[in-house]
């Protein structure tokens, strides 16, 4: 028999359920059955004509060695996470740090930084093709006013990835108001005392700034980490993995294998390996950034 | 003495930060500039080397051309269709959900709250081909229902945001509801929601900007060009045209663009509140 407190306590968690529960629907058809289903399929021959039929772990050996093109998308990836991460994350927080100084013009100048990065990525891809492009493109000309050499960017396989990082930095807005909102939060008192032992302005962002954000810091470094892995609409649209599978990146290989050549099986396979990876280095990162990084309160 | 030099030091470390933020600020306006200056530049301008950074007449004539190339008035249509149609079922389901995650108490909800986030992990390569099976099985390949779909059922990034909000309501306003014999129905609807405006107002604008902005959805399950929303018909343009129709490209991805610049400069404020209380990502 259930005690009056138990039926009490009973009925709060089914008020509590039924107020959820659009999100329990989604979580079990959107997140939890497809996680198994990919799973299952990653073990299989899957095409959308005929029904899956197991094979065991043959996607992933196949994937592993005997799929040049694999290595290729995930070289290529890990190119990109490796530069436009970092590199996004110090722009960000660099723009961050000036707005943060009280200039004129604060919310101009924000606004400039920020826009990019909510802009359809399909239009922006479009503008950035023809933004550098080798004759006729802005930067070009720039360039060649400064007695650059001239590049050919999305068309030269050794240029095309940093091209598409140095497009990604003008996309990193979102970060710096991350990092701006953290930075509006650092007490005024700990510069002042700085101040007073004569710190410099290096120093004090190396041991003020940086340890009170660093929070912050990690949070964008995971999710500018998992949103780099999944890398997809630039590439597709400006350079559809070439030059020579130069920009071939993870998401578009995988993209590829499902809907053009219909390997169900075998794409459902590398996307369980991106999830792997993208675990494993979140899990490091995590552990090996737990003593640097600094929770006020705690 | 001592202040007159740190004030000299401010001043200086300013005016620095500002000469940099000019020049930064150069550089992130350029492709915006190019875009729209292309997209007003005449066809004889437009392959001259060097380039004209201003062209001379302004070519407005690039706008009809783009519409008469493409349906773009429709594609921009069905944009607004898809992300009205996501941004209500967003509003709807994410209050609700964060209302049983912050205004009831009850055994286990915060457990069940980490599961929500620890969904933000998962990248959407995992779920996208079990999706595309199951939609199709049951026949929503080619319709908008598994763009909009979704949005009805709650994201962990809008629930997080309206919960944080909602904790912050004095639980007082909901003690003096129940006393009176209210509902949680109407506390929610009467009480707490009104309370919620500005997280609601982040929430909606962000929904309507994934929505607008997303490609991979459209491009895997759309394969009607009336059903295309403006990503989709814009992508597929791009790569069946040559160089020599950059102005009139530019003049469509200008009309991609100006939508969400407008809707940014109306409800900048509810914007940068939204990202500063939880860091969404356009």
């Amino acid at each position: 028999m259930l005690t009056p407190q138990n039926k009490r306590e009973l009925r709060k968690i089914g008020v509590g359920l039924v107020f959820i529960s659009p999100w329990i629907v989604g979580f079990l058809a959107l997140n939890l059955y497809p996680i198994i289903a990919s799973f299952y399929y990653s073990l299989t021959r899957y095409s959308p004509i005929s029904s899956p039929r197991f094979i065991g772990l043959f996607n992933y050996e196949k994937l592993l060695y005997f799929d040049p093109l694999f290595i290729k998308a995930l070289t290529n990836t890990l190119y990109f996470v490796v530069f436009a991460v970092p590199l996004g994350n110090m722009l960000a927080l660099a723009l961050a740090v000036l707005l943060n100084q009280k200039v004129k013009g604060l919310s101009v100048f924000r606004t400039i930084f920020y826009l990019p990065s909510i802009l359809p990525l399909v239009a922006t891809s479009i503008v950035w093709t023809w933004l550098l492009h080798p004759q006729y493109g802005a930067v070009s000309v720039i360039m060649a006013e400064l007695g650059l050499p001239v590049i050919s960017w999305f068309s030269d396989p050794q240029w095309a990835k940093p091209a598409l990082i140095m497009m990604s930095m003008w996309g990193a807005g979102w970060m710096m108001l991350i990092y701006l909102a953290a930075l509006q939060d650092v007490p005024q008192e700990l510069y002042d005392v700085a101040s007073l032992d004569g710190a410099s302005l290096w120093r004090k962002f190396r041991h003020v700034t940086v340890p009170m954000i660093s929070p912050i810091i990690l949070f964008n470094t995971i999710v500018g980490l998992i949103g780099a892995f999944q890398y997809f609409t630039e590439a597709y649209i400006i350079t559809e993995g070439g030059p020579g599978d130069s920009t071939l990146f993870y998401s578009l290989y995988l993209f590829q294998n499902a809907f053009a050549y219909f390997k169900m099986g075998y794409a459902s396979a590398m996307a369980w390996l991106l999830f792997l990876v993208i675990l494993i280095l979140t899990f490091i990162i995590f552990r090996s950034s737990a003593k640097r990084v600094y929770y006020h309160g705690n | 003495m001592f202040v007159n030099i740190g004030n000299k030091r401010a001043n200086v470390n300013n005016i620095v930060s500002f000469v940099l933020l000019v020049g930064l600020s150069a550089a992130f306006i350029l492709p915006l500039f190019w875009m729209i200056t292309t997209s007003l530049k005449p066809i004889d301008q437009l392959l001259l080397d060097p380039p004209v950074w201003i062209p001379r007449p302004l070519e407005f004539d690039n706008y009809p051309k783009a519409l008469e190339a493409q349906p773009f008035l429709q594609y921009l249509g069905n944009s607004l269709q898809i992300a009205v149609a996501a941004v209500i079922g967003a509003i709807v389901s994410n209050s609700l959900v964060a209302y049983g995650f912050s205004r009831v108490e009850w055994r286990g909800r915060d457990a069940v709250f980490v599961l929500v986030l620890s969904t933000l992990m998962l990248p959407y390569h995992v779920v996208m081909i079990p999706l595309f099976v199951s939609f199709s099985k049951i026949g929503w390949v080619n319709t908008w229902l598994p763009l909009i779909a979704p949005a009805w059922l709650g994201h962990p990034f809008f629930i997080f945001m309206l919960r944080q909000f909602m904790l912050g309501i004095p639980k007082e306003l909901s003690e003096a509801t129940r006393i009176d014999g209210g509902s949680e129905w109407i506390l929610l609807t009467r009480v707490i929601l009104p309370l919620c405006k500005p997280a609601l107002a982040t929430v909606a604008l962000f929904q309507f900007i994934w929505s607008w902005n997303d490609f991979i959805g459209p491009l895997i399950y759309l394969n009607d060009r009336s059903l295309y929303p403006m990503s989709l018909g814009l992508a597929l343009y791009h790569n069946s045209q040559g160089i020599t129709d950059f102005s009139i490209l530019m003049a469509a991805s200008t009309m991609a663009v100006v939508p969400i610049i407008i809707i940014f400069f109306l409800m900048q404020r509810v914007f940068i509140q939204g990202i500063s209380l939880t860091g969404l990502k356009g």
